[in-house]
């Protein structure tokens, strides 16, 4: 303290250390103690969230059932080239009956036709047919096989057959990949898939196109909707909230049940219509099971993911500027164009994002109101979790999906940055 | 802060007044009429007989298969006994996820001893399958959108002209395939070596794209008869006890096309990997609930035929409705005339080839 | 904005023809429904213009006006279309002698600023019709779910009955059948656990770490935004069957290492799976209003002796209560209308009340999910209104106008 007066040193703090470093230290402890508030909660998610949901994307390359259950086939495989044309030769037939008596008897064999049936349609019921006949044979005695698999199944002297089991042996594979973009792995490289199977870049550019239009859709409805209740004297705006909310607060599956019944060509508005004569019997509107009534529904749900938001921003826009600007001659276009819209942006965009990103991943209305013109990537995605049990395509189906939407973020976060986004 | 507390101490409370008392054990089937019944001839009488045990139902049948495997993968098996139908018996029983039963030693005999091997008959189509109902998927028309000419043919599906209007089919391919090629002109007992070739199978799907645009397709149990109701489609296709209940409990001017329906089954399987324990219990609830009078019993609530044919006797009237349920039954003789067998070998055998053509075929 | 507008009467020459435009409107429905549209139009036109002209040169009694021209629409949508068609006319008589008489004495200006031209006017008003438009939009799905859930049948349909108004059509059995349901008491309860315990989870949590992000000189800012956000952008279905893998291998610790509590170890694996999903909304709220934060204000206290915590409660706490209160309710939501993951990551034991609407809505159709979603309906209405009547009440007891 006392030196302090007379050296020329740097400049102290009150309790004697240098000012920069106490400086320095007040930080590290603000930033340790802005840490230690976070740490729980990223702890939290990093664990329960991040990592299964990793772990849950790494199945989209990795492929080690091949190789787990044909050890001995794929080794073998290796010497045979498969551009040949050629049939593998008698080492590998003897090698995949050892390999397939111990998969039958591990009840393992199925699993890997149906993987292979993924790349290659026939592959299920070749390994299921072939199984039941291979379980009878003694690998050590009753060779040679080659013939003999022949004639249990002449999927076995077609070359395509090996070809799919070498191409998909390895243990980490673009494959899923490939499949998630209508492509293939093949002896020769990535490939198209045939002109019947492509359907999933169909299939991603289809939704991203109607969540673009249901986003679009929710800027002009809610607009409006925001802008009157910002407006509007409390009491009353708060009263309107009500019925924003009252859909919000609605179960998901009511309202697209809800909506299945407005929308149908029995239901409430096409029987409306026919009522007032607007629309003759048979002629009823089909805005069921396809994409309208997919945008229509879709819509609806996420119409208040916009409006909390854009109001949120709007009633901070002070009434005074458009009041200013109008005193000063602007003209009501000019005043609302000029003046109020470039305020509401930061709402729009928020709820932009935030309807955009839910629309992507929806899947339960589209199931139900979209028919099969109407659905969107996740229904494929859940088609493979649950019913043909693809995961791996699933998983691949995801991180792009995923991919995608951590693009916008990030563009999102550039632009507007993601602080300004507020909800009610 | 005090609310809380408090919420968080009678959430506990509440948690742990469930899990004193009796021991879950959990059943997966179908929901609707069809667990109802379940319940009523199986669960009900079973917790009566054992007050230790508790059943809780989880309507998952639908997504059997994928949940086991997952379950099997995780190794965290919550299932106690599933209700499949059989090709996701026989899927099932082929990976190593459910358990294999051997019917004369752990199921029970018909009354008269014979055993059940015997009493089930070619009904036990896989090892791990204990088969419980016979049902048909049959088509359930509007009598009063059809006009004066009832449609008394399979192929008056596929006849827009006579039957303009919408057709609710089945999301996947099983018997879409077959009725398809029944009316391309292939013969009934020739129809599965046809849907074993490219050709045939192009050629099913060259038949459905006939009506393609007409189809409303359903992948849950309900949405035909709701379908009807509605008057949204004009036929539709779905199990022979929605069709029951639609037309003698709801009273909706519906009414059921027997023809070339097709004879499914459905039973129940175990899951394999459960500890000794519950196993002990799984087969002991099997075994109950899979003897003659408990079979005869579940058709006083739902029209499908027991699977035992010693059940057959003893299947009287339902159970509010007091009407005799037999003529209701897929399996009697005026309902069955002509009927399509299903063939669950086949459908093992090409269900992920011909799955993965049809879901591409729908998409385009 | 208040009511100080004066108001004149206006000239027929404004008032009649813009309620035979109105009148033309309502005649296009009538006319299709009867055959002929332009028909349609000019006899609404002429009958409702008529009218108007009626009522305000010759009768000269408003109250007489209202008596007549309702009971007189009723009357005749009674004659020609039944019940339905008597209470379509009874509500478009009042509609048509209100509009006469709004547009008449002028009323339509009162609340209005006095300066305002007739085309702004008109926009005011055509705008008040547009957002109109867009609340029934809103709030249609709604209004049909709620008859619906009186249906006597076990379907989503109108009946003729119901159409009819027929006593017959309707039912209590729904109602009925939730009350006594035990699957969906169960189901009901589940959700009354997992929702509040998850919600609270994620807002505490949440609510810190919003406060740390919130702090300048945060390493890693963005990429641990990215992370807390993460919940909410990875489609669902993704997160479920990761969650799944994820919750089984923590189930099988907690049970079998741990020795704990089966059923307890359920509900624990479905609130926490709920917790996360509802992080991201409390995350994004509360740093919302924390972004208008003035930090002196924590100085201040600090300066003034109070410790990190006792700032907390006292002066930060109750300044952000209202991002806190909106961020514990979106999370309340995700947690209470989940059931993607909830189907994935729970057992049967702990089927929640979304879980058991859907096993409803594909296995077994049954209006019950409508009597259920009717009677939170109402629950919610009943919350929201209660809210805003305690917000007015405390505005008058601390002697503000209400805004």
């Amino acid at each position: 303290m006392t030196d302090a007066s007379h050296t020329e040193g740097p400049m102290l703090a009150a309790d004697g250390t240098p000012l920069k470093q106490s400086l320095a230290r007040s930080l590290r402890r603000q930033k340790l103690r802005a840490l230690l508030l976070i740490a729980p909660l990223l702890i939290f998610v990093l664990f329960s969230f991040i990592v299964p949901i990793g772990a849950m994307l790494f199945r989209s390359v990795e492929n080690s059932i091949v190789q787990d259950t044909l050890p001995l086939t794929v080794e073998a495989l290796q010497s045979w080239d498969e551009k040949s044309g050629e049939l593998p030769p008698e080492n590998v037939y003897e090698a995949f009956v050892r390999d397939m008596v111990v998969a039958v008897e591990n009840k393992q064999h199925t699993r890997l036709g149906t993987r292979l049936n993924y790349e290659e349609t026939g592959m299920s019921s070749l390994f299921r047919k072939s199984g039941r006949k291979i379980k009878k044979l003694d690998p050590d005695t009753d060779g040679p096989f080659k013939d003999k698999l022949i004639d249990i199944h002449d999927g076995w002297g077609d070359v395509k057959t090996w070809q799919v089991i070498k191409t998909h042996a390895v243990p980490i594979t673009n494959g899923y990949f490939l499949n998630a973009v209508d492509m293939r792995r093949t002896p020769d490289g990535p490939q198209m898939q045939p002109e019947d199977k492509r359907i999933l870049v169909k299939l991603f550019g289809r939704t991203l196109f109607m969540s673009l239009v249901i986003t679009g859709a929710c800027i002009l409805l809610a607009y409006p909707v925001s802008y009157l209740l910002a407006t509007l004297p409390m009491r009353v705006s708060n009263m309107l909230m009500i019925l924003v909310l009252l859909p919000f607060w609605t179960s998901l599956l009511v309202r697209t049940s809800a909506w299945k019944v407005m929308l149908q060509q029995q239901g409430v508005i096409n029987d409306t219509l026919v009522w007032l004569g607007l629309v003759a019997d048979d002629a009823r509107l089909i805005i069921i099971n396809n994409q309208i009534g997919t945008i229509i529904a879709m819509t609806h749900i996420l119409l208040p993911f916009m409006i909390l938001p854009m109001y949120s921003v709007m009633q901070t826009i002070p009434p005074s500027y458009t009041r200013a600007a109008k005193s000063m001659g602007a003209t009501n276009w000019t005043t609302f164009w000029r003046i109020y819209f470039p305020q509401s942006i930061p709402g729009i965009g928020a709820g932009s994002i935030l309807v955009f990103i839910l629309a992507i991943g929806y899947y339960i209305t589209p199931e139900i109101v979209g028919g099969t013109k109407g659905v969107f990537i996740s229904n494929r995605i859940a088609y493979h979790i649950s019913s043909s049990l693809n995961w791996g395509l699933a998983a691949a189906l995801g991180t792009i999906l995923l991919a995608v939407v951590l693009i916008l973020y990030w563009v999102y976060d550039k632009i507007v940055g993601i602080d300004n986004v507020k909800l009610g | 802060m005090k609310p809380t507390k408090f919420l968080l101490s009678a959430a506990a409370a509440a948690i742990t007044a469930g899990a004193a008392s009796a021991e879950d054990m959990t059943l997966v089937s179908w929901g609707g009429a069809y667990q109802a019944s379940q319940q009523k001839a199986y669960a009900e009488p079973y917790m009566e007989m054992h007050p230790d045990v508790n059943i809780v139902w989880d309507e998952s049948s639908a997504e059997a298969v994928a949940k086991l495997r997952a379950m099997n993968e995780a190794g965290n098996i919550t299932w106690d006994v599933v209700d499949v139908v059989a090709s996701d018996a026989i899927r099932l029983c082929d990976e190593g996820l459910a358990m294999e039963i051997d019917p004369d030693t752990q199921l029970a005999p018909a009354p008269d001893g014979t055993p059940a091997s015997e009493d089930f008959g070619d009904l036990l189509v896989s090892d791990c399958f204990i088969p419980q109902i016979v049902y048909s998927t049959t088509f359930g028309y509007r009598t009063d959108l059809v006009g004066d000419t009832p449609p008394d043919d399979i192929c008056d599906v596929f006849d827009l002209e006579a039957y303009p209007g919408k057709r609710s089919l089945e999301k996947r391919p099983i018997n879409n395939m077959e009725w398809a090629l029944l009316c391309d002109g292939v013969p009934k007992d020739e129809v599965y070596d046809v849907l074993a070739t490219d050709e045939g199978q192009d050629r099913a799907l060259k038949k459905l794209d006939t009506i393609k645009d007409s189809v409303v397709w359903w992948s849950a149990g309900a949405d035909t008869p709701q379908l009807l109701a509605d008057g949204e489609v004009v036929m539709g296709s779905t199990y022979n006890g929605r069709l029951f209940s639609l037309i003698e409990e709801q009273k909706q001017p519906v009414a059921m096309l027997w023809d070339a329906q097709v004879f499914d089954l459905d039973g129940w399987i175990i899951p394999a990997g459960l500890s000794d324990e519950r196993k002990q219990r799984a087969l002991d609830f099997i075994y109950f609930a899979t003897d003659t009078q408990r079979l005869a019993d579940q058709a006083k609530y739902i029209s499908y035929g027991p699977a035992r044919k010693s059940s057959a006797p003893l299947v009287g009237k339902h159970a509010e409705l007091g009407i005799d349920m037999a003529p209701h039954m897929p399996t009697d003789p005026n309902n069955a005339k002509n009927t399509f067998l299903y063939n669950y070998e086949f459908w093992a055998d090409y269900r992920d080839d011909i799955d993965a053509k049809f879901q591409a075929w729908l998409a385009q | 904005m208040a009511a100080l507008t004066p108001i004149s009467r206006k000239p027929l020459s404004m008032v009649l023809p813009s309620v035979a435009l109105a009148g033309a409107f309502a005649g296009i429905f009538v006319g299709a429904g009867n055959g002929s549209v332009p028909m349609g139009m000019i006899g609404g036109a002429i009958l409702i213009a008529g009218l108007a002209w009626f009522y305000i040169s010759v009768l000269g009694n408003e109250r007489l006006a209202y008596w007549i021209n309702i009971l007189g629409f009723g009357l005749a949508g009674f004659v020609f279309a039944g019940i339905g068609g008597g209470i379509l006319g009874l509500l478009g008589g009042w509609f048509f002698v209100w509009f006469t008489y709004w547009l008449y004495e002028g009323r339509y200006r009162r609340k209005l600023l006095p300066y305002l031209t007739a085309q702004q006017v008109f926009f005011h008003y055509l705008f008040r019709v547009i957002c109109g438009a867009i609340f029934v939009f809103l709030i249609t799905p709604i209004l049909v779910v709620l008859p619906l859930s009186f249906n006597a049948q076990d379907f989503f349909t109108f009946t003729p009955e119901m159409l009819r108004l027929d006593p017959e059509g309707y039912s209590l059995k729904h109602y009925r059948d939730f009350f006594t349901n035990n699957e969906w008491q169960r189901s009901f309860k589940n959700s009354l656990i997992i929702a509040p315990i998850a919600t609270i989870i994620s807002v505490s949590l949440g609510t810190l770490a919003a406060i740390g992000l919130s702090q300048s000189h945060v390493p890693g800012r963005r990429a641990i935004m990215a992370i807390l956000i993460s919940p909410m952008i990875v489609p669902l279905i993704i997160s479920a069957t990761g969650m799944f893998f994820f919750y089984s291998d923590i189930g099988r610790f907690l049970e079998g290492t741990l020795g704990m509590n089966k059923t307890f170890v359920g509900y624990l694996k479905v609130i926490l799976a709920h917790a996360v999903l509802g992080i991201p909304f409390v995350i994004i709220t509360v740093t919302a209003t924390l972004v208008g934060f003035d930090r002196s204000l924590t100085r201040a206290a600090a300066n003034m002796g109070a410790g990190p915590v006792r700032t907390f409660f006292k002066i930060q706490m109750p300044l952000i209560l209202p991002g806190v209160i909106s961020g514990g309710l979106f999370a309340f939501i995700t947690s209470f209308d989940e059931v993607v993951v909830v189907l994935f990551v729970g057992s049967a034991s702990q089927k929640t009340l979304p879980w058991q609407m859907f096993t409803g809505l594909r296995e077994q159709i049954s209006p019950t999910i409508l009597a259920v979603a009717t009677i939170l309906v109402v629950i919610s209405i009943a919350l929201l209104t209660t809210v805003e009547l305690l917000r007015r009440r405390s505005e008058r007891l601390r002697g503000l106008t209400p805004a």
